[in-house]
């Protein structure tokens, strides 16, 4: 597995906290200004950074991000231009930051999977995460990125049964990303009663950190997953935060996640 | 004989290409749906209720105009437009809704293009008593304005879908997104046969009643299978119904025709296996029209149901095998059979079919005289009136302009 990305969660561990990972749209509002938001998540204490890549028929996002991959697309963000644009310009500005990208798994087909996984790899992103592959089909693309030094994330849902979600977990690249609530990407005021049990489960069969995401985006929440979790992804709230104020907005909601990451 | 050369795979198409939430219900339908196939008692109720209920089998009619005036082989019509709703849809929406009910599901979801699926799946839950939600591309609410009435006059909700272009291919997505939302209760009705395993072959076997009794209908009318079999593809589901008891037989020609809108070169067409790449768009590996960065384009067609920039996996496995050939025919073109086999045959077909009608001329003479041609008549026209008199109507017949 990419190091950077096991250096990010060993780093936060040593410092008593949770890992924040910060989601934002590549190329929302446009590729330039997408790096300031990058930056900014960073300045405001994320961890790792999850690069989205817009595509036209997002089946496992919500309103907020659907809103942003439209934004992006009319501003002309493509995956080769963010690999080429906009993730070298966020590692000039935040060189410490593991970069993951997610997309769907159309958009690395149109590029060719190994030619993906070698440039995102030159230009220094660690990990990808497909949440239209579920591991049925991931065989053949893991291999590819495995030979690359590539992380291919595997997601965990609730509806995952025990024995499936130990599998995958065991069997994880970069670390586990648990999906916290059945439905598409979004802020949800309530999280699911069992969720805390269903990371430990897979915590303890991960062989690699675990994440919970999907619906978090507050400080509160945060505190309470990561007794479960070692880290928390949150997107929605901050792609929004983003989109309706600016970066500096941003920056001040990855710091009150991250508040609630300390131990 | 079967092509899928794995579990849900037809050659290098298929699969199972979902959020992992839906995985484990995909799972689930997968085992339902088998074992549900083993039980005759499911395969008696279903067949039962497409007799009691939706009218089959449907007629194969001797299309005598039509052979008369395009000269070549003996046109037949099978008319699914005959079968209750007027289309060959609810042949998989009672199958299905059944199925679900087997689950134990309590609500029905589905998309639905030009509202043929959403109208015979909201009567199939109307039917059967279990409430329907059907999400629809808001151009396609406006151009289809009485199968939306139908959908609400049978219970059902309608959601317009604002995002995207706005027809069947955001539909689709929204009634997915809802579906992860609600996967424990809820059976997403699929109407194509398309999406993520085990659909595509779920939606085939339920529409297959179609082409097994074109067998046995073409036997007592000429004593021999068809010819050749055309039919229309959007995503499909009417062509893999008509087609796939035919596959094994190399006599006959299986042919389908997909909307060329304003033309191949104009890049506003439905032609996925003519013009499509190889992508993953709603939960399976299939031809997709998509753009070099692996974004999907918008389809165009002047009917609704054919407006879907993908085609089901079985469907581009058959194309790209060279077991189906591949046809297309224009908006304008369509426009012109309608009135056709309107002014021939006495029968108003959707703009779908109209498109299968379109190459029929061309396939009979083709074929020549003592042959026998089949156009699956996959639907009734009268969901299309309102975009087909806005191009105003033609003279009647017999009077002078």
């Amino acid at each position: 597995m990419s190091g950077e990305i096991a250096q990010a969660f060993a780093r936060a561990k040593a410092r008593g906290e949770g890992v924040l990972v910060a989601y934002a749209m590549a190329g929302d509002p446009d590729l330039p200004r997408s790096v300031d938001v990058f930056a900014a998540l960073v300045e405001g204490g994320a961890d790792i950074l999850e690069l989205g890549v817009a595509f036209s028929d997002p089946i496992a996002d919500g309103p907020v991000i659907q809103g942003a991959a439209e934004r992006a697309l009319k501003a002309g963000s493509t995956l080769k231009r963010v690999l080429d644009e906009v993730v070298p310009a966020v590692r000039q500005r935040c060189p410490q930051t593991p970069l993951v990208i997610m997309t769907y798994v159309n958009v690395i087909m149109a590029m060719g999977e190994a030619r993906y996984a070698k440039l995102a790899r030159e230009r220094g992103v660690s990990g990808t995460i497909l949440p239209d592959l579920p591991p049925e089909e991931s065989a053949a693309l893991r291999a590819t990125f495995d030979a690359e030094g590539m992380d291919l994330i595997p997601l965990c849902a609730p509806t995952t049964p025990p024995a499936r979600a130990q599998a995958i977990a065991k069997d994880g690249r970069g670390f586990v990303y648990c999906v916290s609530v059945s439905g598409v990407t979004g802020m949800r005021a309530e999280l699911p009663p069992d969720l805390s049990q269903r990371l430990d489960l897979v915590r303890k069969a991960a062989s690699v950190p675990i994440v919970a995401g999907f619906g978090i985006s507050t400080e509160e929440q945060a505190r309470t997953l990561s007794a479960h979790a070692d880290g928390v992804v949150v997107g929605s709230a901050l792609v929004r935060a983003a989109h309706t104020e600016g970066p500096a907005a941003a920056k001040a909601l990855c710091a009150d996640i991250k508040r609630g990451l300390r131990r | 004989m079967s092509t899928e050369t794995a579990a849900g795979r037809f050659g290098r198409y298929g699969g199972r290409y979902v959020p992992e939430t839906l995985v484990p219900a995909l799972l689930e339908l997968e085992e339902a749906y088998a074992a549900a196939s083993a039980d005759p008692a499911f395969g008696e109720e279903v067949a039962r209720v497409l007799r009691e209920f939706v009218g089959r089998p449907t007629t194969l009619t001797p299309a005598r105009r039509l052979t008369e005036a395009w000269g070549g082989a003996d046109v037949w019509l099978k008319r699914e437009d005959l079968a209750h709703t007027g289309a060959h849809k609810i042949n998989n929406t009672v199958g299905q809704v059944l199925l679900a009910k087997r689950m134990g599901k309590k609500r029905i979801i589905a998309e639905t293009g030009a509202g043929q699926h959403g109208v015979a799946t909201a009567t199939a839950c109307a039917l059967f008593g279990l409430p329907c939600e059907v999400y629809m591309g808001a151009l396609d609410v406006e151009r289809q304005a009485l199968n939306v009435f139908r959908m609400r006059a049978l219970g059902a909700v309608v959601r317009p879908v604002e995002s995207g272009s706005r027809t069947l291919k955001d539909a689709m997505n929204e009634a997915m997104r809802t579906w992860v939302s609600q996967v424990s209760d809820t059976h997403y009705v699929i109407g194509s046969a398309a999406g993520p395993h085990p659909y595509p072959t779920v939606v085939r076997d339920f529409q297959a009643v179609i082409g097994r009794e074109l067998r046995t209908q073409a036997q007592a009318a000429w004593g021999g299978l068809p010819d050749a079999i055309i039919a229309c593809v959007g995503g499909g589901s009417n062509a893999i119904g008509v087609l796939h008891p035919f596959i094994g037989d190399a006599s006959v020609r299986l042919v389908g025709v997909e909307a060329g809108g304003h033309g191949l070169a104009s890049k506003q067409h439905g032609a996925s296996l003519t013009l499509g790449t190889e992508g993953v768009l709603h939960g399976s590996r299939s031809l997709v029209l998509q753009d070099e960065d692996g974004q999907i384009q918008e389809a165009h067609s002047i009917s609704a149901g054919l407006d879907y920039p993908g085609v089901g996996p079985e469907l581009a496995h058959l194309a790209k095998t060279g077991r189906m050939e591949v046809r297309t025919a224009t908006d304008d073109e369509a426009l012109a059979a309608f009135y056709e086999v309107a002014r021939l045959e006495g029968i108003l077909p959707a703009l779908e079919t109209s498109h299968a009608f379109a190459r029929g001329r061309e396939l009979a003479r083709e074929l020549g005289a003592g042959r026998h041609l089949v156009i699956n008549c996959s639907g009734r026209g009268d969901k299309d009136v309102a975009t087909i008199s806005a191009r105003g109507v033609p003279p009647p017949v017999g009077v002078k302009a």
